[in-house]
């Protein structure tokens, strides 16, 4: 999940990260109101998950209320390469000596954490790994050990961060790993982290992307979940707690399994059909979910044909076949169905379908994925 | 011959007492695995079918001789699980849960390889393994494995993702190719046994001939077989990349599965591994029909 930039703000100043002072506001009163509270100047910042924001017009300095006015009207409402921007990000202008770089990722291959920490902030870190990489400084963790102090100053110091600057980015390279870790982020990056005039080293925008897996620990990320931009095929389908993505084709697709999922997806594809989605519903699924993940896939408009694609393992093949005679007998499906059923139970599963009085025009079952994808694909066309 | 498993191994349940390892593990044990002890704590004394079920991992260990484990546990107490298994002299762990915190995953891999450095973690997230007709520890569905032939040629499978890997099973089984051993090393940022681990044994096992593997976008773990198949594989191999659709910045369901800032794309990765001298299929179905022409080969 990512956060915008005003909750990631939010989430550092939980660590004692640094941030300026400042507020979200979704109408211009309350971005006047969040000005006052500020301290002029202050920047007005459009919150959308896109970049290239200050060249849109979506970053603008603010010297007074009447600017405030001006600049938070023409901002919300605004459309940022198709994101419509809904709050503004009230926060005191800061004075900016330098700009570094800070990021705290998992390396996969390596398996340990990554931090990277540069010189050259405020500008897209991977401009500068592709012009100068030795401007960046990579160093591996291990979640093991963790960072502790010494290792941070230390860091900063490779990273030729000036003298000055070195200690106030190392305390904040500890608060950030700890938000890193203990906030189950995928992603914590600072950019720019900035050094004022005064000396204070400082998180001017914050950049975090959280591990959904680690939902159960951390009740303080409902109000974030709140304001997730999804669309209402994948609001409904987080009800139902289903894995999808919306996407605009005419295929709906629903299988087991991320890898089978994905490989449908792409099937559907090379026999010259588009799919509508990706819908995974697990390993495990049982009649109720399958129900759920019709009734998703009956909600988008575009679907002219449903590919059910099956392997099961832990899921079951009687229980496939038993959601979708309860689905079709509580919801009126406007698209036909082709099903692929094979794996643990799929013999009771195709007896259960055979058995249970679906008309060939709304139920076709077909022994491979690619027969099947080719019939769903006919039918969407 | 088989890889990591085979039907010696001695395998103990962490979870049996529970829905899903109740269910997996006794089918596992009616497979033929030496399913020999449960472990729930709080539940020692009794059991599940005839399998006695411990308290505790080390109990389970001392009173059977166990050497692998499979974990059934959920996402929240699973590192816990697994560094139990380790603690108590299991070397072979298969974790199938879903949904662990990557940082819990980051941790308890770096605990093993510090710690327990004999210790072999398969998953999390993972279907299991199998080397049909000799044990099958996760949940996978047996019958769908072709058995090795004596004579060969016999193929082994390597895969990130779960139902992918039955696909592949199945592709063989309908043209009657065997099976050495089918591994499932699971769809997660952190996995405990990366494709080039299974690669190296399969390379060495003198029952595996060839060798198929299924890949997905997200990460780099295809590109870096790819690396490690150039220098060190030998045997002839054919693969298949899931996710060529996928559009950019989309989970794809697995943790790991993402294309990002234009890396993890399984366009790169089928080049990679082409590169490498593997033959690449489309779907999984031509990925079966080009292990079927080289099988034919080898015959």
């Amino acid at each position: 999940m990512d956060l915008f930039e005003y909750q990631g703000k939010q989430y550092f100043a939980r660590y004692d990260i640094p941030v300026s002072k400042g507020d979200v506001a979704v109408t211009v009163d309350q971005a006047v109101a969040a000005a006052d509270a500020a301290g002029y100047p202050v920047v007005v910042k459009a919150q959308v998950q896109v970049g290239g924001r200050g060249k849109a017009g979506g970053i603008k300095l603010a010297n007074n209320a009447d600017e405030v006015r001006t600049h938070a009207g023409n901002i919300l409402g605004m459309d940022i390469k198709g994101h419509v921007v809904k709050r503004v990000w009230v926060e005191n202008a800061s004075d900016i000596a330098e700009e570094y770089y800070a990021s705290f990722t998992l390396d996969r291959a390596a398996k340990k954490h990554l931090l990277m920490l540069s010189a050259e902030g405020g500008v897209e870190i991977e401009e500068v790994a592709a012009k100068n990489p030795d401007a960046i400084l990579m160093l591996h963790i291990d979640p093991v050990d963790g960072l502790n102090a010494a290792g941070a100053k230390k860091a900063a110091i490779d990273a030729k961060i000036p003298e000055k600057a070195q200690q106030g980015v190392a305390d904040i390279l500890v608060k950030l790993y700890r938000c890193f870790v203990e906030g189950d982020c995928d992603l914590a990056e600072i950019n720019p982290l900035i050094l004022k005039p005064t000396g204070e080293v400082h998180a001017l925008d914050a950049k975090v992307s959280l591990d959904s897996n680690a939902d159960f620990r951390h009740p303080e990320w409902e109000e974030f979940k709140a304001t997730e931009e999804l669309d209402a095929r994948e609001q409904l389908a987080r009800e139902k707690g289903l894995q999808y993505i919306g996407l605009d084709g005419t295929v709906g697709i629903i299988a087991n399994g991320a890898g089978l999922a994905m490989s449908t997806l792409d099937v559907v594809n090379q026999v010259g059909g588009t799919a509508a989605n990706f819908l995974d519903i697990g390993g495990g699924a049982n009649a109720d979910l399958m129900a759920s993940a019709l009734d998703v896939i009956n909600s988008d408009k575009n679907v002219k044909s449903i590919f059910i694609n099956i392997f099961g393992g832990i899921t079951r093949g009687e229980e496939v076949a038993k959601g979708i005679v309860e689905a079709m007998g509580r919801v009126d499906l406007r698209a036909p169905i082709v099903i692929r059923l094979d794996g643990t139970n799929a013999e009771e599963g195709r007896e259960i379908l055979k058995n249970a009085g679906i008309p060939e025009s709304k139920l076709t079952s077909k022994p491979t994925m690619l027969e099947a994808a080719e019939a769903a694909v006919a039918l969407a066309k | 011959m088989a890889i990591f498993v085979d039907q010696n191994t001695k395998v103990i349940v962490q979870g049996l007492t529970g829905g899903q390892g109740k269910y997996h593990g006794l089918r596992n044990k009616a497979y033929g695995t030496q399913v020999v002890a449960g472990v729930t704590p709080g539940k020692g004394g009794s059991d599940v079918e005839g399998i006695p079920v411990y308290n505790s991992v080390a109990e389970a260990v001392s009173a059977t001789g166990a050497t692998a484990s499979f974990v059934t546990v959920p996402p929240k107490a699973a590192s816990a699980a697994i560094l139990e298994a380790a603690a108590a002299g299991i070397t072979f762990i298969v974790c199938i849960t879903e949904g662990i915190p990557a940082q819990d995953e980051a941790r308890t891999y770096n605990t093993l390889v510090r710690d327990y450095p004999k210790v072999r973690l398969l998953g999390p997230n993972c279907p299991g393994i199998i080397s049909p007709g000799k044990c099958n520890i996760g949940i996978t569905a047996g019958e769908i494995a072709e058995l090795p032939s004596a004579k060969g040629p016999n193929v082994g499978i390597v895969s990130r993702s779960g139902t992918l890997t039955y696909q592949a099973l199945y592709e063989l089984k309908q043209r009657g190719i065997g099976v050495s051993t089918c591994v499932g090393i699971g769809g997660d940022p952190v996995p405990g046994t990366s494709f080039i681990d299974c690669l190296r044994e399969f390379q060495a096992d003198p029952e595996t001939h060839a060798i198929i593997m299924i890949g997905e976008i997200g990460g780099s773990a295809e590109e870096e077989a790819a690396e490690f198949i150039k220098a060190h594989v030998t045997k002839p191999m054919s693969a298949y990349i899931a996710g060529v659709t996928a559009p950019a910045g989309k989970k794809m369901g697995h943790a790991g599965a993402i294309v990002s800032g234009g890396k993890g794309t399984a366009q790169g990765k089928m080049d990679a591994l082409r590169d490498a001298g593997v033959k690449v299929g489309n779907n999984p179905t031509e990925a079966g029909s080009l292990m079927a022409e080289i099988v034919a080969g080898l015959r």
